[in-house]
């Protein structure tokens, strides 16, 4: 799955200015073990709420590569038939949008009807760091504290909002911003899926038990850039931290080299295949429902 | 007989009775208090497991609701004055009225935000705005706005409990203490309920009973609805102009037929509202109306606020709002 998150962003990256996409994107690289730790403890019926860097939690909560790959060329067969793109994600219990903040209160609030309703849902929320600017976030915090909401905050730091650095943006420290609501906060600086997923595992497990929010601050890497060609950083700073902090080389490492090569060119085929399979497929013809 | 604020306290208990996924949030709506302007009086004492009082956080409560609106339930919020929806704006437009459609109708979001709205009562500037204008127009989004007549508590509980999207339901203050369908105020009207297309809030029709075919169109709302009756009222006998008024309940998506209908007959229309004048509310239904009607009306103005906040002193105040000799000088002006 790793290497899955991996591969679709760089097949977006690399064919973007092929012009088969259209509108912009921000690829998941270089946090992919973030999502697949987190979302891999998930239950049936667990709900997921995500951002404007929705793709590697798409593809780790069990989206659909041709799907999503469809939806970011605007075609019908896309998993928001088109309309959504990139940012405007929605499958099963899954739901991401562009507003920087503005989905945390929604995910309080359907936490909290999955609890008034008895479904024993776990809400997980993915926040950014540059999502900690805007205010409605707090609003968020402080009902889902007040309010007991079954919420799991994921606040996955990766030291930059688009070229704006940590530094620059954040005042004081970041889980504190969580404990400041009486939300148990956890914090993890690792890109290392087999350390992520047991801190994940306890910190819903807790959320399912106690009906009340937790949060997971994952400090983290972005090798990318913000959108497309949009990275202000030093090119060896890139260089150093793709080096050091790459999830998919940690944990490919433990595999030997056939069971790795098995599975990058499995991977590998599916990618180009789901890739192709979306571009062939029919564009919006006029006809459908705009 | 039914003050408005009796029929819409009366409409969500009702509602809350009926069904338990409706919520309430809001500010400050605990009894004995029971919300600022007391719409929700008695909620917490008979559902005091689904009204959730709120710290002021506009925003978060509307995208709460909005969460669980997406998961199930039927939230109501009262937004405890009409000025704070600039707070809420993001949610709606750029959320909750877009998650059914961007989601590409995989999902409904039934919510309903209550307001109250308008001035009058020397609030000053951020707590005697008529803002709904802003709100006007945004895909998604259906405007409501009750007014003394008809059943506005069954325009409420329709909202709640019918509806599949957002709602904003904009509830001017001064209507709360006046009576329903007073006949001291209808006695000179014949009062005939108009269906939408579309949807369940109707508009109504009011000419003057006995008297010669009306000359003139008045399309108002809400509270500006009680405003005019007087002046139509006044108009008729005080200066032989018969107007007919029409009132929509749904301002947005806009109902055009029976304004169409009515100023094809009188040949004028004049357009009331307690906003602000530039850009709004009149201007869509004028230019709408125009469009339809193809150049045969022989008059159409706009009565409005001025272009200014709402003062706090009340005969300035007085002044910048439309009331009803301003209304009788614009029907005049058009004859």
């Amino acid at each position: 799955m790793l290497y899955q998150i991996r591969r679709f962003e760089e097949t977006v990256l690399g064919e973007f200015s092929s012009g088969v996409f259209s509108g912009t994107t921000h690829t998941y690289l270089g946090q992919e073990a973030n999502a697949v730790g987190v979302l891999s403890n998930l239950n049936e019926g667990d709900i997921v709420f995500s951002n404007h860097r929705c793709h590697g939690h798409f593809l780790a909560y069990g989206g659909d590569m041709q799907a999503l790959f469809a939806e970011m060329m605007g075609k019908p067969s896309g998993v928001g038939g088109g309309r959504g793109g990139s940012q405007h994600i929605h499958w099963k219990n899954f739901y991401s949008n562009g507003i920087q903040g503005s989905i945390a209160p929604v995910g309080v609030g359907a936490a909290l009807a999955e609890k008034y309703q008895g479904s024993g849902a776990v809400t997980v929320i993915f926040l950014g760091d540059g999502t900690l600017g805007a205010g409605v976030l707090y609003e968020a915090l402080n009902l889902a504290s007040l309010w007991h909401a079954p919420v799991l905050f994921v606040l996955e730091n990766n030291r930059i909002a688009q070229t704006t650095p940590l530094e620059m943006a954040v005042a004081g420290g970041i889980a504190e911003r969580f404990r400041a609501f009486d939300i148990p906060t956890e914090e993890l600086d690792s890109s290392d899926v087999l350390e992520i997923l047991p801190a994940a595992q306890t910190a819903i497990a807790a959320v399912r038990k106690d009906q009340k929010p937790k949060a997971l601050v994952l400090h983290t890497h972005r090798f990318g850039p913000h959108s497309k060609g949009d990275d202000t950083r030093p090119e060896e700073v890139v260089a150093e931290i793709k080096q050091q902090r790459d999830p998919v080389r940690i944990h490919a490492a433990r595999l030997d080299g056939p069971a790795r090569k098995k599975i990058e060119s499995q991977v590998d085929g599916q990618t180009a295949a789901a890739f192709e399979a979306a571009r062939q497929a029919p564009a919006y013809n006029g006809k459908g429902k705009v | 007989m039914t003050t408005v604020l009796e029929a819409l306290n009366q409409a969500l208990h009702t509602a809350m009775q009926a069904d338990e996924r409706i919520y309430m949030l809001g500010e400050d709506l605990l009894d004995p208090y029971g919300g600022a302007f007391k719409v929700t009086r008695g909620l917490s004492s008979q559902f005091p497991d689904r009204v959730l009082t709120s710290p002021i956080s506009e925003a978060g409560i509307v995208g709460a609701a909005g969460g669980m609106a997406l998961r199930g339930l039927r939230p109501v919020v009262e937004i405890m004055f009409g000025d704070f929806t600039t707070l809420i704006a993001d949610q709606l437009i750029n959320s909750l009225t877009k998650f059914r459609w961007m989601y590409n109708d995989q999902v409904e979001v039934p919510l309903v935000v209550r307001t109250p709205m308008g001035g009058r009562r020397g609030y000053g500037p951020t707590h005697s705005q008529t803002l709904e204008k802003h709100f006007l127009g945004t895909p998604g989004l259906r405007v409501l706005a009750p007014c003394a007549l008809g059943d506005p508590g069954k325009l409420l509980a329709q909202a709640i409990q019918e509806d599949h999207q957002p709602v904003l339901f904009i509830e001017n203050k001064l209507l709360y203490l006046k009576k329903v369908n007073d006949p001291a105020i209808l006695d000179d009207f014949t009062l005939t309920e108009i269906s939408t297309a579309g949807s369940y809030a109707p508009s109504y029709r009011l000419p003057l009973h006995g008297a010669p075919p009306p000359q003139l169109t008045i399309a108002c709302y809400g509270y500006m609805a009680g405003l005019a009756l007087e002046a139509a009222r006044r108009l008729a006998y005080e200066k032989e102009i018969f107007c007919e008024l029409i009132v929509p309940t749904q301002l947005a998506p806009f109902e055009l037929d029976p304004v169409v209908e009515s100023a094809g007959r009188t040949g004028r229309l004049l357009a009331v509202e307690e906003g602000a004048a530039a850009l709004g509310w009149g201007a869509e239904v004028i230019a709408r109306t125009a469009e339809e009607t193809g150049g045969s009306l022989k008059a159409c103005r706009r009565l409005a606020a001025a272009d200014l906040p709402v003062p706090a002193s009340m005969p300035m105040e007085n002044e910048i709002l439309p009331d009803v000799n301003a209304i009788m000088q614009s029907a005049e002006s058009m004859v």
